[in-house]
């Protein structure tokens, strides 16, 4: 491959920030000045070629250091890549917190989803806009859902520099989201994880039972809590007899696909080919969901003994966390929690001197939805743009880097240190039979005490928000997120388990539970959806790529219309998801319709 | 039917195709059985010389046991699947992808598509007048061949052949996201200021006329394109000892355009900038 490169060149700091990333070039070929040595020896090849997969920590980088991505600054390091420039181009224009466009170095990002937009995130973003106009040095990005749905509305601000500051504002008021973006370093501080839990203390907890019990920064806290048991006991079963007890517990992924997580690892393991790797997707975007964020910021450990564990069942030795970028605070504690695991000799050559050797990376995410579909993940992380790939071949054959990979979500994970302390026929016996163990809710919008549930599985949708003080005036409930569906206020007595919701037509999905009473408008609400959905379309495949765009103009052509007036733009909704939920490559387009459609079915939207 | 191809013998994959038995070697494609059995399964991002994308999704068939449908194109054939190509959900999807396509790019010069949309009943007008659209002016701005992006369907073909398929120039990438995706080379430059060698296999590959030799695109606009009166003549290269298949399209004595045989077993229909635009000296006639 013949690289060609424009004349820009990057500034110091541009050059700074990507060398501080790669370590400094070592030769004119890969952006140094040039040497006498250079003209005897070509650099290059397939040893740079191999470190595509730091494209994506370059940009973020870059985009920390600078606040935006210049001709120069991408041109460098596609040098020190050997990345192709328009690949790189391609990639930088993928990712929602990227800009290659000079803006302000500040960026307050104002969450305008489903949460959010129920909270009042309307006048938030329009009283920030009056004060943050032109000039202002912010520039006021509307967001999708930033995870903090317990403390709706939300806002973040970023500001680059060395380091990059951030401020998180929630219950974000103008004056707070302001002073975030203006003052980031003098901003209060977030209230700790904890406060996410409402039912903390309650000794019934297994997930969530060290949030707010141990130091997230203590590793030492962490073991006196129970920590460690559980991988103590994997390496006295061995990895057949970990994939064993986890296939008994029956334990089922807890991100929307509900697969059996052992007969994944089962498939993950027995691969000849080499090496395997495991990847934990904390990639969590769906609106509404934030558990994940209270598990990494509140008991950060958990996460790294259980992907120990998983790695060791799966025979890998090294596995990704792959983190959204909108959760600094997550991002920094589990970055503590890994460091100092390593230190300690809980990751690394010789985990716990059983001979094992593992280690975890984390990768940012730069904000994309689609990331966090499994295929689409491996993408991003490999520095290609994150779009899904067809499947077969599925993951546990060819996944990352077309190796054998495992890949599981957070809540997943975690549940394996119960399954692995307490045995299989323990954690089994809790839940129902076709749905075992504990399940986390996320419960937000019309209730008093938003926030993480845990649950068995088999609890009523009734009980849960009685738990969280269901407010007067329900309106509808949406299951399982933008992805999942809506149920009436007459229908709580659906129990909450995967073959209960979808008996009942609609779906548990990742553990969304958002309530709307009588005062939120509906159709915008929809419309919400609709938005989220083709902004957040790859564009790979025509009937997503196109679909939620047509999708998106009937809504908005009968926001205000009920009955025979709605009826064709109705029918040719039907018409348009039918396709997509059929003929898309991915879930995202597959499941883009059904929010939409349970409200029209269920709710009688237009009616 | 049984497609038999040259080669070394591979084994016979069995299977049921639209109830009948159907046998295929290892390897092929739902497509290519529907093909050796004479059915009509549309594709546009399928080509005959690059790994299928899957991207278009007009070529999707019903296969038992599957939860969606599946891309005849990519997917491969397995012993005992039960493959229904014609059915009511698979015909519903391919209408609606041909609307979403049609209401959003220009096709007029995609071949195919006017009898598709007309066989599966589509009709991109149903969207409305306010239905977004692409709209964009076709860019000029070189001599040898015109980027026309209003009728880009994102296929990616030409990604694939200027990239790691066969040009290796990775001089085109995809940019952006969802409906404000496009094809665009690197900081969406002009061409001129680009890594692209002018190779023109991505025209080769293009499947609507997005991308078009600047001959074809200047007659097209003073209407004096006209596929009917055209001649083809297959001939070598004589620019260098390589021997590639050249195709002249001619029309009223004038080259018109270059393209090469894909079943030609050197080149699969790649040419470099000089067998594919340096034909103006066979026609100076002083």
């Amino acid at each position: 491959m013949d690289l060609r490169f424009g004349d820009s060149k990057p500034t110091d700091e541009e050059r700074a920030a990507v060398d501080a990333l790669l370590g400094p070039p070592e030769s004119s070929w890969e952006g140094a000045d040039r040497s006498d040595a250079d003209l005897r020896w070509a650099r290059g090849g397939r040893a740079a070629r191999d470190r595509r997969d730091l494209l994506l920590p370059g940009l973020h980088a870059i985009n920390d250091r600078i606040g935006w991505i210049s001709e120069g600054a991408l041109d460098h390091l596609c040098r020190r890549l050997t990345v192709p420039p328009a690949e790189a181009y391609g990639v930088a224009t993928f990712y929602a917190m990227f800009s290659v466009r000079p803006r302000p170095a500040t960026v307050l990002h104002v969450c305008t989803d489903l949460a959010c937009t129920a909270a009042g995130a309307q006048r938030l973003c329009e009283g920030v806009e009056a004060r943050l106009g032109p000039g202002s040095g912010v520039s006021v990005e509307r967001a999708p859902c930033l995870g903090l749905c317990e403390r709706a509305p939300a806002a973040l601000a970023v500001r680059a520099g060395d380091p990059v500051r951030t401020a998180v504002s929630a219950p974000a008021t103008v004056e707070a989201a302001v002073l975030a973006a203006s003052a980031p370093d003098s901003a209060p501080e977030e209230p700790p994880a904890v406060l996410a839990v409402p039912q903390a203390g309650d000794p019934s907890l297994s997930l969530l039972r060290r949030v707010g019990v141990v130091d997230p920064a203590s590793l030492d806290d962490y073991r006196a809590h129970g920590g460690y048991a559980a991988l103590r006991r994997a390496f006295e079963l061995g990895p057949a007899g970990v994939i064993r007890e986890v296939t008994d517990s029956g334990l089922l992924g807890r991100g929307g696909a509900a697969f059996p997580t052992g007969r994944k690892w089962q498939a993950t393991a027995s691969q000849p080919d080499r090496p395997h790797f495991l990847v934990c997707n904390a990639d969590e975007s769906e609106p509404g969901t934030f558990k994940d964020r209270v598990i990494m910021e509140g008991d950060p450990y958990a996460l790294v003994e259980a992907m120990t564990i998983a790695g060791y069942a799966t025979g890998a030795h090294r596995g990704y966390l792959y983190l959204r970028g909108e959760y600094p605070r997550a991002v920094h504690r589990m970055q503590c929690a890994v460091d100092r695991a390593r230190t300690r000799g809980l990751l690394g050559d010789d985990v716990l001197g059983q001979g094992y050797a593992f280690d975890i990376e984390i990768r940012r995410g730069a904000g994309a939805y689609i990331c966090g579909e499994e295929t689409a993940l491996f993408n991003s992380i490999e520095g290609y743009r994150g779009e899904p790939r067809s499947k077969p071949p599925f993951p546990v054959e060819k996944g990352l880097f077309g190796k054998p990979t495992a890949e599981n979500n957070v809540e997943t994970l975690v549940n394996v240190l119960p399954i692995l302390t307490a045995g299989a026929p323990a954690y089994a016996a809790v839940g129902t039979a076709r749905s075992t163990g504990p399940k986390l809710f996320c419960v937000s919008g019309s209730v008093e005490r938003p926030g993480v549930y845990e649950l068995p599985f088999g609890a009523t949708l009734g009980e849960l928000l009685t738990l969280a003080g269901v407010r007067r005036g329900l309106r509808a409930v949406l299951l399982g997120g933008a992805a999942g569906g809506f149920v009436r206020p007459d229908e709580l007595d659906i129990p909450l388990t995967f073959e209960g919701t979808r008996e009942a037509g609609t779906t548990l999905g990742s553990g969304v539970v958002m309530a709307f009473d009588d005062t939120v408008p509906l159709p915008r609400l929809l419309l919400r959806i609709a938005e989220f959905f083709r902004d957040e379309s790859c564009g790979q495949c025509v009937p997503c790529r196109v679909g939620t765009v047509r999708q998106e103009e009937a809504l908005r052509r009968i926001a205000e219309r009920t009955g025979a007036a709605a009826a064709d733009d109705i029918a040719l909704l039907r018409e348009v998801g039918r396709a997509m939920r059929d003929a898309s490559i991915c879930g995202l387009g597959q499941t883009a319709w059904n929010a939409v459609e349970s409200a029209v079915d269920r709710l009688g939207a237009y009616e | 039917m049984t497609a038999i191809p040259l080669g070394v013998p591979r084994r016979l994959v069995e299977f049921t195709l639209d109830g009948q038995e159907a046998r295929v070697p290892e390897g092929s494609t739902v497509l290519d059985a529907c093909r050796a059995a004479g059915k009509d399964v549309p594709t546009l991002c399928q080509g005959d010389t690059l790994t299928p994308k899957n991207a278009c999704r007009v070529c999707v068939v019903e296969v038992e046991g599957s939860r969606t449908l599946v891309p005849a194109c990519s997917r491969r054939a397995e012993p005992g699947m039960e493959v229904r190509t014609d059915t009511e959900r698979a015909r519903h999807s391919r209408k609606v992808v041909l609307e979403l396509l049609a209401s959003s790019v220009d096709l007029s010069t995609t071949p195919g598509a006017a009898e598709w949309i007309r066989d599966y009943g589509a009709e991109p007008d149903r969207f409305g007048p306010g239905a977004a659209r692409l709209d964009e002016v076709p860019r000029v701005d070189n001599d040898l061949y015109v980027r026309d992006y209003d009728k880009c369907i994102l296929c990616y073909k030409c990604v694939d052949a200027c990239g790691e398929q066969w040009q290796n120039s990775f001089a085109i990438s995809v940019v952006g996201r969802g409906f404000d995706a496009r094809i665009a080379v690197e900081r969406d430059a002009p061409l001129t200021d680009s890594a692209c060698v002018y190779c023109g296999n991505c025209v080769e590959v293009c499947p609507t006329g997005a991308l078009s030799f600047k001959s074809e695109f200047d007659m097209r606009a003073a209407g004096t394109w006209d596929e009917s009166a055209q001649t083809e003549t297959t001939t070598v290269c004589a620019y260098c000892g390589v021997g590639c298949n050249l195709t002249l399209h001619v029309q009223d004595n004038e080259i018109v355009k270059v393209t090469s045989p894909h079943d030609n077993p050197v080149t699969h229909g790649n040419l470099c900038i000089k067998g594919r635009f340096g034909y103006q000296h066979v026609q100076n006639r002083g």
